[in-house]
């Protein structure tokens, strides 16, 4: 094996570690409290952002992209015939504090393949956390992936060294990971899951004592899941998912649309394009969860399978509920101005302040940045309400999505329409 | 018609909202004494800044304000968007005269506009620590050369000073032509005269850079290009997390130029 240099390796693992999605920095206040490099800000900081529009927060990078299994679809499966390479703990130490000093980076996210055994791969990641922590005297950010099938003694160190843990979850249900994963199963995930939720809770109740008590993963947990490799529904992923927030206290879940990575496995559909438009139609659908107060029954009912790719999840739901609205701005309750769609987080917060000082009409509304274009139909001011008795849902729908081809019309993207170029085949008569 | 002038500091400025009270006058506009002269026939009144009446007036808007807005007037005066300061003065004629907790009152034009601005400010701080990029020069200093849209670099040397505690560092302001010097003891202001960098860039000349610095660069640079997903390509996406105006000073945006 000829010998590559940093820089080639660097190139390698990071074109391996670019499928993992998470590169949140958000959730650790960790302090700068040896004076040494580094700390963590509560909102997380993004350094750059690729082409793809993805953030850059953290170094993400893999200890190597060798490994001993053969998941259909990884880019990095045994059966591969690809690059390999491999940095060595002193490293990606080096690296790491060579970007933050620059203020590249805002941390580490270290990932890895499999190497020898998941114990021997996951000591070794422990050991670029330790000797950042202990050697470098660094204080940023640190996500380290939990190998399954790692000792719990190595995944509890490596917690104590890290912000975050994570263990990915990769496919939403264990038949159909077991089909394009042979050797991975769902209690080897799901254990060292449980106890990083376990030690998360018991240290919380630690630090309530003892101000000083080591802190485990302070920044919580969170996986990734593929989503189009296997034929899950959309209902599937979002029980699943608010399952996980509710028993696990994941503080998020990640989807990844699925990349034909290994286009000639026959166990997995063939797609041109990544399904991009569900998969941020579900992380709408995440949001509404975890911002919006929503329940998961209430974004897909039971006959409902899928998200509508047409219309987000919440104009979805205002469509199915119409007698819900219009919701009067100056009285109701913060939860039902949340429901309104084309009101966010923010500007819902802005009325509740707002409107104790005077009532609010359109102007206000729009002014405070509320897309009045689409919550005109669904809302009722201090002034003569657009007619709203009239609507019926697929009308409704027609209207709103019509008026925003461009925007919102994003199901052309992954699928030709029917009648796109369509002509008529007689001449017309006049 | 009165119209105070004052030297352009926000300490000025609140010993303007001082005198204006003192002297029970309602001016029409308050200025910078820089400034264009946009008023002809008004009747000038100059203030000269005085740091116990500015105080006063300080120590006023924080009793008034809530905890989470306790900065929220100077963010917006450090905007320097034109006729601020006569919509702060409204705002703070209000905060005085009543009791009500007036900033989230978001139906007057005057608070949705200031803390519209203030966002806007917090947001160019926010953005200082996002893209500012040290370059490790020969005597070990870490420089940054940036051009913030508006006068931030003050507020974020206390998070840079956490965060980079053992190591020399400078941000400098190219536009303003200042900069903060943290020698790892206290930060200081700094104006330097002999520029071993481009005013325009804010790159370091090539003689001066440490020896590993290159190296660092063109593996950041190639890191950055290996981690986009080319499938995925969104540029108006990038764009609009990373405006134009900071592409310069981004050695790993400086592949594209």
């Amino acid at each position: 094996m000829e010998t590559k240099t940093v820089q080639q390796r660097l190139e390698i693992l990071s074109d391996a570690a670019k499928y993992d999605v998470s590169c949140a920095s958000s959730g650790s206040n960790r302090k700068n409290a040896t004076k040494g490099i580094g700390n963590g800000v509560a909102c997380g900081i993004c350094h750059s952002f690729t082409e793809d529009g993805r953030c850059v927060s953290l170094f993400k990078i893999l200890m190597t992209n060798h490994c001993i299994y053969d998941c259909a679809y990884c880019a990095n499966r045994r059966s591969n015939d690809r690059q390999r390479a491999t940095l060595t703990v002193e490293e990606i130490v080096d690296l790491t504090i060579g970007f933050y000093r620059s203020n590249y980076i805002e941390g580490l996210f270290l990932s890895s393949g499999v190497i020898k055994s998941p114990d021997y791969t996951m000591e070794r990641m422990v050991q670029v956390a330790r000797k950042l922590r202990m050697e470098e005297n660094f204080n940023g950010y640190i996500h380290l992936k939990a190998i399954p099938g790692a000792s719990p003694e190595l995944v509890h160190e490596g917690g104590l060294w890290a912000d975050r843990m994570s263990v990915n979850l990769e496919i939403p249900t264990e038949p159909n990971l077991k089909l394009l994963a042979p050797e991975k199963n769902y209690p080897a995930i799901f254990s060292p899951m449980t106890q990083i939720r376990n030690e998360i809770l018991a240290s919380k109740e630690e630090v309530k004592i003892f101000r000083n008590a080591r802190r485990f993963a302070p920044a919580g947990q969170s996986t990734q899941m593929i989503i189009g490799a296997t034929p899950e529904t959309d209902r599937q992923i979002i029980l699943l998912s608010s399952g996980l927030y509710k028993t696990q206290n994941l503080k998020r879940v990640y989807f990844s649309g699925y990349l034909p990575v290994n286009d000639y496995d026959k166990r997995l559909p063939a797609l041109t394009r990544p399904p991009l438009v569900r998969e941020n139609r579900l992380y709408q659908s995440d949001w509404l969860m975890r911002f919006y107060r929503f329940k998961a029954e209430e974004i897909l009912t039971d006959d409902q399978p899928f998200l509508d790719l047409d219309v987000d999840p919440k104009l979805g739901y205002a469509l199915r509920n119409l007698h819900l609205f219009p919701v009067d701005i100056n009285r109701a309750d913060y939860e039902m101005i949340l429901r309104i769609p084309g009101v966010g987080v923010q500007s819902a917060q802005r009325i509740i302040l707002a409107r104790r000082h005077r009532k609010l009409n359109s102007e206000h509304l729009s002014k405070l940045g509320i897309v009045m274009k689409r919550a005109k139909y669904f809302l009722t001011c201090n002034e003569l309400p657009v007619s709203t008795t009239d609507w019926t849902p697929e009308k409704l729908k027609h209207k709103l999505v019509a008026g925003a081809v461009s925007k919102n019309k994003k199901s052309l993207d992954t699928q030709l329409s029917l009648f796109g170029n369509y002509q008529p085949v007689l001449p017309p008569l006049h | 018609m009165t119209i105070i002038t004052y030297d352009g500091t926000f300490g000025g400025f609140l010993t303007a909202v001082f005198e204006s009270y003192n002297r029970k006058i309602f001016p029409v506009d308050i200025c910078s004494r820089m400034g264009e002269q946009k008023h002809l026939f008004a009747q000038k009144t100059d203030i000269q800044t005085d740091e116990a009446k500015a105080e006063r007036v300080w120590r006023g808007i924080q009793q008034k304000m809530t905890e989470k807005n306790k900065q929220f007037v100077f963010y917006a005066f450090l905007s320097e968007e034109q006729g601020i300061e006569m919509k702060i003065y409204r705002f703070l004629r209000r905060l005085f005269s009543g009791n009500l907790d007036i900033e989230t009152d978001f139906g007057d034009p005057d608070v949705l506009y200031l803390t519209q601005t203030s966002r806007k400010v917090k947001q160019e701080a926010m953005r200082m620590l996002q893209f500012v990029r040290f370059q490790h020069t020969k005597d070990g200093l870490y420089f940054c050369g940036i051009e913030p849209r508006y006068d931030v670099i003050p507020l974020v040397v206390s998070q840079f000073q956490k965060r980079f505690a053992d190591q020399r560092w400078l941000l400098y302001d190219l536009k303003r032509n200042y900069g903060m010097l943290y020698d790892k003891n206290k930060p200081q202001e700094v104006v330097i005269s002999n520029k071993e960098f481009s005013s325009i860039t804010g790159q370091v000349n090539d003689n001066v850079l440490q020896e590993g610095e290159e190296f660092y660069q063109k593996l950041w640079k190639s890191y950055f290009t290996h981690i986009n997903i080319q499938e995925r390509k969104n540029l108006k996406l990038q764009r609009q997390h990373l405006p134009r105006r900071f592409w310069k000073f981004l050695p790993e945006m400086m592949i594209l130029n």
